[in-house]
């Protein structure tokens, strides 16, 4: 095509395009909204159906996606997807026979821990899943031929497809045609409908309804303070009071101030692995505190592992480099590691 | 201590109760100086704190003089007050810091993927404080750049758009007010009594009024075909871009794109600056941070419709697409993990709501459920909104259970527990709507109890 001609073309489709655009908002609302690219629905449409309609082409092996796992997804979810620690397991408590039916008898059983694969219908929604928000802290930076591969090592690890194969856009269907708990889903009840049948049929009795009355749950006493002080949880004027469940302390009417650094500490997730005072994924800060407390060059250590993430010390599950704090934040955090990190 | 606080329900004697007879007399002698007012202080600080050990005089006692809270001015009668504006932002009082969202220990283990529970124990009326509405997240909340956000709505109609927030905000709008309860409210409770208080029973449950643009409006401006559309994806645009399948009745009757909470911007743990708002259906479909609708025919078989919210009955099998909140009620206070403070007239007082209609009766009982009493219903009582209760009661000082049960306005009776587990079983985390029953002793102490 010549310039001339290429630019004529260039001008005609502009005018077509404004002229789709003004049609578009042509009902009630003129000049609100404009019509969406092609480029910004692929960037943005990723869902993928049962019927696998948007499922993008691509394949990964078994062999690739264990590497892929072994580096992106076991800290969380364990080497064989049976990790209990940070989330419920994702592999598990099917059989060769429930393959076969499509129904997974340990639900109906029970007392078992219920795996993800366990209720799964659909092997497009592991793939969807996996591909919008895996890995946790780094969303969406898988490429299709990685979700393929990683989503091939999990079927595998449920028995679902041989430790051969490579799952595509192509053979999807064979895998979903093996879903343990592809029979295992029902919609007959009444709750989708704003007008469905309900489940029970109470009746409004009003007297002598239910002449003895026996309790037959109850809160242990050893449970009660499992939710901390409930007399500070209510508040202390009023009709009643909070129930003290913790022993009384001489100056609890003194507040704490606080000097943890909650701000960079929730900005940047710390608190989602990191106790004050213990363990969650990785160690408590007091833990951290004490086990550096006094270190010659503590500051600077302490500096350095923040920055550069590490595993090994703590654990095998890795904690990631946090480029981004700041100089100002990350001095805040260590000064205050090296205070003891206290409340 | 006094016998008084051994006499059941005595938690606290009335502040003047703490006042030496001695004390007394010798103020009647000789008046206040300094020194006793400070002893009168330090006597009212150990009562507020309910360590006092002094002994008591009663107002009723021959020697009491009055109230120091009312012959003593308090500095705030005696001084200057703060100018207009010190907070740009107001704040609560600093003596209601008790009342805070809250999450159950052990629920989940990453706190970017759990739960924090409305103090539901403290609140009154029907509008949940934006800064106490539950949060649940999947994978951590995010504050998004408003003038950055884009809503796009594409699929089944005749031309997919985008609408910036500049968009959004012109359009018709709507003010509703409507309860989002999570579908996992009151989940622990299924096999047996598992929390304390009513902030862990029933505190994934908020109210708000909200503001934003019919989901109507946008998908006719976008000119849905309407031959073939029968379900809706939302997506939000945070990490987890969680996704959640609506029905297209839902979608066209009262189903919203928000902004607007409470006479503000809706709150970032609540989905800033937009969300969805599915009246009567599950908190998981309101999807926050909402990105994009895609309008289709078949439903989309999301990680939360599939592997979560989904019901698993007795016989196995999984009721998946299980969303709207049926009838259900609770009395907030009285309530678990709470004392009364002494016999005799208490404001039992309470919140009922369906997400099929409106909330047509509440009946109180005192007794474990064999007798009951019709409570008065607050205004405004709303389709799909939070509706307040509140009843009288004299507590004579014996053992009571405590129990509501809502009545809709399809004539739906909230069930027992019983009647609940008959059908679904006790493993069926989702959609627990049972009656539930608080148990007085006679120390008054309240504690959360199931009852056959």
């Amino acid at each position: 095509m010549s310039r001339s001609a290429d630019r004529c073309m260039r001008m005609l489709v502009a005018v077509v395009l404004a002229w789709c655009a003004s049609a578009a908002s042509a009902g009630g609302y003129p000049g609100i909204g404009r019509a969406a690219t092609q480029a910004e629905i692929k960037a943005w449409d990723i869902d993928v159906r049962p019927d696998f309609v948007g499922l993008p082409p691509g394949s990964g092996s078994v062999a690739d996606g264990e590497m892929l796992w072994i580096e992106k997804c076991s800290s969380c979810h364990g080497d064989f997807g049976d990790a209990n620690h940070v989330f419920p397991p994702l592999i598990g408590n099917t059989t060769l026979q429930d393959i076969e039916t499509g129904r997974v008898a340990a639900l109906k059983e029970g007392g078992t821990t219920r795996t993800t694969i366990m209720k799964m219908p659909t092997v497009s929604t592991l793939w969807d899943f996996i591909h919008r928000a895996m890995p946790w802290d780094k969303p969406k930076s898988l490429k299709p031929d990685e979700v393929y591969a990683v989503l091939a090592y999990l079927l595998n690890l449920a028995e679902i497809v041989p430790a051969d194969f490579v799952l595509s856009e192509k053979t999807m269907a064979y895998a979903q045609s093996r879903m343990p708990n592809r029979n295992g889903m029902t919609r007959d009840h009444g709750m989708w409908d704003i007008d469905g049948k309900p489940d029970t049929a109470n009746k409004a009795c009003m007297k002598n309804c239910r002449p003895t009355v026996e309790v037959s749950s109850a809160l242990p006493d050893f449970a009660k303070a499992a939710h901390g002080e409930l007399l500070k949880q209510n508040r202390e004027y009023g009709a009643i009071r909070g129930t003290r469940t913790m022993p009384e302390t001489k100056d609890e009417a003194v507040e704490e101030v606080s000097k943890v650094p909650t701000a960079p500490l929730t900005a940047n997730g710390c608190l989602g692995c990191h106790g004050i005072e213990g363990k969650i994924i990785g160690p408590g800060f007091q833990q951290v505190a004490d086990k550096y407390k006094g270190k010659a060059d503590e500051a600077e250590y302490l500096k350095g592992r923040i920055r550069n993430g590490g595993a090994g010390t703590w654990g095998d599950v890795a904690m990631p480099p946090m480029a981004q704090l700041s100089d100002a934040d990350l001095d805040l955090i260590v000064r205050w590691l090296i205070d003891g990190a206290p409340r | 201590m006094s016998q008084d606080t051994s006499r059941p329900g005595r938690l606290l004697r009335a502040p003047e109760s703490f006042l030496s007879n001695d004390f007394v007399k010798t103020v009647n002698k000789d008046g206040l100086d300094e020194q006793r007012r400070d002893w009168m202080r330090k006597a009212f600080t150990a009562a507020a704190a309910g360590v006092a050990g002094i002994g008591a005089v009663r107002a009723a006692d021959p020697g009491f003089i009055g109230d120091p809270n009312i012959l003593e001015l308090p500095p705030w009668t005696t001084s200057l007050g703060l100018p207009v504006a010190h907070r740009g932002y107001g704040m609560p009082a600093k003596y209601e810091m008790n009342l805070m969202r809250r999450e159950s220990p052990g629920l989940a283990s990453v706190a970017q993927a759990s739960v924090a529970f409305t103090p539901l124990q403290g609140l009154f009326g029907i509008i949940t404080p934006s800064g106490l509405h539950f949060e649940r997240h999947h994978q951590g909340w995010v504050e998004i750049d408003p003038s950055k956000h884009r809503l796009m709505i594409n699929g089944l109609v005749k031309t997919p758009k985008v609408y910036t927030m500049d968009d959004l905000m012109r359009l018709p709008q709507v003010s509703r007010i409507h309860f989002i309860e999570c579908g996992a409210n009151t989940a622990m409770e299924w096999g047996n009594v598992a929390v304390p208080t009513v902030q862990y029973t029933h505190g994934m449950l908020s109210c708000s009024e909200y503001t934003g643009v019919l989901l109507s409006t946008l998908l006719e401006d976008c000119g849905i075909d309407l031959k073939r559309a029968k379900y809706l994806l939302a997506e939000g645009a945070d990490g987890s871009s969680m996704t959640r399948t609506i029905g297209i009745e839902r979608a066209l009757d009262d189903a919203m794109v928000a902004f607007g909470s409470n006479g503000e911007m809706i709150r970032p743990e609540n989905g800033y600056p937009l969300r969805l708002v599915v009246p009567g259906v599950q908190g998981v479909s309101w999807v926050k941070w909402l990105r994009r609708l895609e309008v289709g025919d078949q439903r989309y078989g999301a990680k939360d419709e599939t592997s979560g919210y989904a019901d698993l009955m007795p016989d196995g099998m999984l009721r998946e697409y299980s969303s709207i909140q049926e009838a259900k009620s609770v009395i907030t206070s009285p309530s678990g993990g709470q004392t009364l403070l002494d016999k005799g007239y208490y404001n039992v007082t309470g919140l009922a709501w369906s997400g099929r209609g409106k909330v047509k009766r509440v009946d109180v009982s005192f007794d474990g459920g064999n007798q009951w009493q019709t409570a008065r219903l607050e205004t405004p009582i709303l389709s799909k909104a939070l509706t307040r209760f509140n009843i009288g009661w004299v507590w004579n000082g014996e053992p009571a259970i405590l129990q509501s049960r809502v009545i809709d306005d399809t004539g739906f009776v909230q069930p027992t527990y019983g009647q609940l587990r008959a059908v679904r079983g006790t493993r069926s985390v989702y959609h627990n709507n049972a009656i539930q029953s608080w148990k007085v002793a006679a120390s008054g102490e309240v504690s959360n109890v199931q009852i056959s």
